[in-house]
């Protein structure tokens, strides 16, 4: 049936001596949207993280089991961390444009790519910019400084130079968490246009959220996988009564 | 309720006595030196020789000697200075050893100009060979600018967001594409700024010329980086304390200083402007 885009096995995270990430087992699938819900500091944004290697860059980090996407360990020493970052793009919780214009932004990611084609560029722009449903508001200022945007148009501004590169992952983290419910639709329906080409993992707080928008959920608590399932069944029978205590409010 | 808003008049008032009062020393003393000096500044005090045993004449060389010095100072503290802090601050992991490389750096910024200048001695003068000369001297003046520009470089540094720094690395950027494209364009203006700052407290340095290359007097100009020179800081000193007829050449002192604080005043000013460009250039 569905194709496995992403695989953990016994996967370790450490910060130091900290162990964050406790023998994580679970399968991605392939054009699915996987929300990782639970409560602060279960280690769902590390382990978001460790997918394209971003926690590289803290210093004291450690990996320890597998972590695969395309059925390759990409914490294995000859993988090139670029290639993986291309491949897995990043959507982050506080939208970051950078301070140039929302053409460059988009831009950006092809640039440092090696793209020098001027075509190229604006086509592949443009198209980024459709796909994340925000060409519309900005086609007529795209040489307007980026920090002229709205809060909701900023993400999806970056969610428009993630998909510049042309990602098979999409890795997103609370990407609503800051923006008005109005932005927030928008994201949400822009991420179910966006999971018929890309996989799709969303980090997040808001547990209707993660109902609304995901197929499968994964529910993290003090580092370790609790419950993974189709999010039907996590959020109707959930198979274990500290996951149903959570998505119930009791605690979090 | 009135006991709280006298508190209030009281604390800013003093506040504001505070201010009166450094502007007012800053005032007494450009009034000073503006007033008995510029009766000597004249398109001819500016770019002729001192005569007579400086009781006449202008300060062309002194002038064109701090000039010189300073741009060998700004090339040797400028990129290096720079680079240091790129390093430190991009590459370098927090560990001890960083951890006392900056505090060392931080302490060298401390360290009194004279000590600078016997270390110019020893290094540039006689291990290296350079003999006095400007270079000797804009070197010295280098080695003792570069903690500030390290210190200043960081700051600017530091004031990137990391977001930015992340948000290239995602797209795939390698680490140098992220700190080249991505956190350099942001920084250099708070780098630069700090830089000629720094720059223009070292031309108004008198200690470290006195042994690299400063000469007490030459009426001609420095043929090359190899010659001695006059500087305006070290001239000043000498009219002011070494000369033999100081009560006749007080206004030539009182000129030469004026120049120097023109001179600083214009560096600083450059240094605004510099920040201010910068910035609008990456605003539009």
């Amino acid at each position: 049936m569905d194709s496995v885009k992403i695989k953990a096995s016994k996967f370790n995270f450490y910060y130091g001596k900290a162990r964050v990430l406790k023998d994580i087992c679970i399968d991605i699938v392939t054009n699915k949207v996987t929300g990782i819900i639970g409560p602060s500091g279960c280690g769902k944004s590390t382990f978001l993280r460790s997918i394209n290697r971003m926690n590289d860059t803290i210093i004291g980090s450690r990996a320890e089991g597998y972590m695969m996407i395309d059925g390759k360990d990409i914490y294995e020493d000859q993988v090139d961390v670029v290639e993986i970052r291309r491949k897995a793009g990043m959507v982050f919780q506080k939208s970051n444009p950078f301070p140039k214009s929302i053409f460059d932004n988009v831009a950006y990611g092809l640039r440092i790519n090696g793209a020098k084609d001027r075509y190229f560029i604006q086509e592949r722009v443009e198209k980024s910019l459709k796909a994340a449903a925000i060409w519309d508001e900005v086609k007529d200022r795209l040489n307007r400084n980026a920090s002229e945007l709205s809060g909701g148009q900023q993400q999806r501004l970056c969610i428009a130079r993630a998909l510049a590169v042309e990602p098979e992952i999409i890795l997103m983290d609370e990407p609503a968490s800051a923006l008005d419910p109005t932005a927030t639709l928008k994201i949400e329906e822009l991420i179910q246009e966006l999971k018929k080409k890309y996989t799709i993992i969303i980090v997040t707080h808001n547990m209707q959220q993660a109902a609304r928008i995901s197929d499968f959920s994964a529910f993290f608590m003090l580092g370790e996988l609790i419950e993974y399932n189709l999010t039907s069944v996590i959020f109707t029978k959930p198979g274990k009564k500290i996951t149903e205590d959570y998505i119930t409010g009791r605690f979090g | 309720m009135k006991a709280k808003q006298l508190q209030q008049m009281a604390g800013f008032n003093i506040l504001r006595l505070c201010v009166c009062v450094v502007i007012l020393v800053l005032a007494v003393i450009i009034y000073d030196i503006a007033s008995k000096g510029i009766g000597v500044i004249s398109w001819k005090f500016l770019t002729t020789m001192p005569r007579n045993g400086m009781t006449e004449g202008g300060i062309l060389p002194a002038i064109i000697g701090t000039f010189l010095v300073t741009v060998i100072t700004a090339m040797m503290s400028i990129p290096l200075g720079m680079g240091c802090a790129i390093y430190l601050n991009e590459y370098a992991k927090d560990s001890k050893v960083t951890r006392l490389i900056r505090m060392a750096i931080r302490n060298l910024s401390g360290v009194p100009s004279i000590v600078y200048g016997l270390f110019g001695v020893i290094l540039f003068v006689q291990m290296m060979n350079l003999g006095t000369c400007v270079l000797s001297a804009g070197l010295t003046l280098g080695l003792m600018t570069l903690p500030w520009t390290i210190t200043a470089s960081e700051e600017a540094l530091k004031n990137v967001p990391n977001s930015y720094r992340e948000g290239a690395l995602a797209l795939g950027a390698t680490k140098w594409q992220s700190i080249k494209t991505n956190v350099l364009p942001y920084a250099v203006p708070g780098m630069l700024t700090g830089t000629i700052l720094g720059l223009s407290r070292a031309a108004g340095e008198t200690a470290p010329l006195l042994f690299t290359g400063a000469a007490f007097f030459l009426p001609f100009l420095p043929k090359s980086l190899f010659s001695q020179f006059m500087a305006l800081p070290y001239h000043l000193y000498i009219m002011s304390t070494q000369h033999h007829a100081i009560s006749k050449v007080r206004p030539i002192a009182y000129g030469t200083a004026l120049v120097l604080i023109a001179l600083v005043f214009l560096m600083n000013l450059f240094a605004v402007i510099v920040r201010y460009r910068l910035r609008k250039v990456r605003m539009e």
